[in-house]
């Protein structure tokens, strides 16, 4: 099909359709691109620490380039039409991540803690067990709508995911929020990172079959749609959980991560922008609500409000018998002492942070060592990754599908906001982890499954369209006999 | 470590970092793919030719406006349907193709088991002079009672027949 247009000076042009290209070959360019920058970051660290090219780097690069090359090969046989930027991106931030933790490792400070262990060893595993979720999300996941079937046990399988750090057996309460789980002889593990991905799953067969209702019937209200009051019903049930998580695991962040998503959610399936002020209403009342009695929450609001205090507070015993903590402090000096271009790696004193250098405030490290410039590239990155995920919605070609890769680009966007302005000053801080870049298990594994579930969506979605239906026109046309 | 040493390779790896992002900005943007523009003959001459060679071989389904100078005082200005199931449908000539036939996409949707998917169509030649072309139907299209063979002028008011259809030109 194609269609000519004349204009007044008879320029001609022709206006025709090309098909999606499977665009393998540039995902394999960009991801040796992806596997270089981190290997130079790797080499920089090293002779800016000991003067010495570090003895880790071929292994380190062969590590990560065996991963980045399995996932490509993955998606090149399983999912041969997806997008080419997501599995670049995301090797890029966890190959910086891997660096910046390794080079937090050689630190003598923190080497000199109690609780000090080799963390990119462990990282690196990490990430191995994440791409081999990738893969194995490639492999069994063959069409993504066949989750819309566990619509409602994704939602029990989320509940009972978030529920899973208070029962008393598992519970692993760390730093005053309890969003941990002990796993004997493994480890602990951070179930709501999983139940991000499930509860994304519940949020998406469930709209897709409610949306009409909740976006229809409305009464028009001073320039806003109102709901009905049944149909207030499963924001309410949705905020209620996200408050019993603020108040009996105190975690701000999980909290925020699951009303947000749920209400970003909300407003795609039903285009209504009542959702959203309902929604930031509903959060703000919850939020303060909880912080007037919860001591935890108390503590790391007074800390955004005047970490300057906080800090001198955590210097002088004073007996008030809250736990007072200098690190919102040490980030901010350490964004600051970063300035415009940063120290360069590994000349940084991120260190001075503490314990939770190179996981809630790896951004900080990054922000030191990289400096403004090396940051706003960071978010960048995670910010081209949400984009190829709502990119990936709107080439879907069916609701779920749309609604899925929202919701799972929106809880991955609220998350990297969530951390970089809590480590920034901006909100109150919580304890999430900067998705891939940041020392922790459960959070790699499941944003590699994320990104697997986002892949499998885009390439049905740009996978080329099945060949049209016969014309019915072209049945057989009567003869005229003289 | 020299200082300049490290201090080339901070700004090395900025730099690398950032072109890393153009280059996935750029795969983003030579992503967007849909359609393609492709610019023919700049110049009036080149223009007239293509549009020319391009009637005679395979014109397109669809011409914009033709220039206003270009229309002859004479010069119909709607298409009617004179008999069959659509008697009484106008269509306004403005310079575009018109497509006959049982298919959906036909400018004219014969509903008419003599008439074939792609049956005809009506196009103004570069002078503003409409034409009807017989697109190898199984039945014909008939200007007057003859026959049609090769691309024909329509005069005003001439019944060109196509199964039970009749459709003329008017002023």
């Amino acid at each position: 099909m194609s269609s000519t247009t004349n204009s007044p000076t008879h320029h001609t042009s022709t206006i025709g359709a090309i098909g999606a290209p499977s665009r393998r070959n540039t995902e394999l360019a960009l991801l040796l691109f992806a596997v270089v920058i981190p290997v130079f970051a790797y080499a920089n660290v090293g002779l800016a620490i000991n003067d010495q090219v570090p003895a880790g780097l071929l292994g380190y690069g062969i590590g990560l380039g065996l991963l980045a090359g399995i996932g490509h090969l993955a998606v090149r046989k399983f999912a041969p039409y997806a997008d080419p930027l997501m599995l670049p991106l995301a090797t890029l931030l966890n190959g910086l991540g891997l660096v910046v933790i390794w080079r937090l490792d050689q630190s003598e400070k923190l080497q000199a803690s109690k609780t000090f262990v080799e963390a990119a060893p462990r990282q690196l595993l990490y990430s191995a067990m994440g791409v081999a979720l990738l893969v194995a999300v490639l492999i069994f996941l063959k069409d993504h709508r066949v989750l819309q079937r566990y619509t409602y046990i994704s939602m029990a399988a989320a509940l009972f995911l978030l529920v899973m750090p208070l029962i008393p057996g598992l519970s692993a309460p760390t730093y005053g929020a309890k969003i941990w789980i002990k796993i004997p002889g493994l480890g602990t593990l951070q179930p709501g990172e999983f139940a991000k991905i499930a509860l994304a799953v519940f949020f998406a067969g469930y709209l897709m079959v409610k949306r009409d209702a909740l976006a229809l019937a409305s009464r028009r209200f001073m320039g806003l749609y109102l709901p009905r009051g049944r149909d207030l019903g499963p924001i309410l049930v949705v905020w209620v959980m996200s408050i019993l998580i603020l108040v009996f695991e105190t975690d701000l962040g999980t909290s925020l991560l699951f009303f947000g998503m749920f209400v970003i959610m909300l407003y795609v399936a039903t285009e209504r922008t009542s959702w959203i002020v309902f929604g930031l209403l509903m959060s703000a009342v919850g939020a303060v609500g909880v912080a007037s009695f919860e001591s935890h929450i108390q503590t790391r609001v007074s800390a955004w409000l005047d970490p300057m205090r906080e800090y001198t507070l955590s210097r002088t015993p004073n007996g008030d018998g809250l736990v007072h903590s200098e690190q919102a402090m040490q980030a901010l000096w350490a964004f600051g002492s970063g300035g415009t271009l940063g120290t360069g790696l590994g000349q940084g004193n991120s260190d001075l942070i503490g314990f939770a250098a190179n996981s809630d405030f790896i951004l900080a490290t990054f922000g030191e060592e990289l400096g403004l410039a090396g940051v706003m590239a960071i978010l960048l990155l995670y910010g081209l990754i949400v984009e190829r995920g709502v990119r990936t919605a709107l080439a879907a070609r069916d609701p779920f599908g749309k609604l899925l890769a929202v919701g799972l680009s929106g809880a991955f966007a609220l998350q990297v906001f969530v951390v970089a302005g809590g480590v920034m000053g901006l909100i109150p801080l919580t304890g999430m982890t900067l998705p891939f870049v940041a020392y922790g298990g459960s959070s790699v594994i499941a944003n590699w499954a994320l990104i697997g579930i986002l892949l499998r969506i885009s390439d049905t979605a740009r996978r080329p369209a099945p060949a049209p239906a016969p014309n019915p026109d072209a049945e057989m046309t009567q003869v005229v006999r003289p | 470590m020299s200082e300049l040493t490290l201090t080339v390779m901070r700004l090395g790896f900025l730099a690398v970092l950032w072109l890393f992002v153009i280059v996935a900005v750029q795969v983003i943007r030579s992503d967007l793919f849909g359609t393609r523009v492709t610019q023919r003959g700049s110049r009036r001459e080149a223009g007239r030719q293509q549009q020319a060679a391009r009637q005679a071989a395979a014109p397109p389904q669809q011409r914009g406006q033709q220039g206003g100078g270009r229309q002859r005082r004479n010069a119909p200005s709607k298409l009617v349907v004179s008999e069959g199931t659509l008697t009484g449908t106008t269509v306004a000539l403005q310079g575009q193709t018109i497509t006959l036939g049982r298919a959906h996409d036909s400018t004219i949707v014969l509903d008419d088991d003599y008439a074939s998917s792609r049956h005809a169509r009506i196009y103004p030649d570069r002078d503003g002079q409409w034409i009807v072309e017989d697109l190898g139907s199984t039945n014909g299209t008939y200007l007057d009672r003859t026959r049609l063979t090769t691309p024909t002028p329509i005069p005003l008011g001439a019944p060109i027949r196509i199964g039970k259809t009749v459709i003329e030109l008017r002023k």
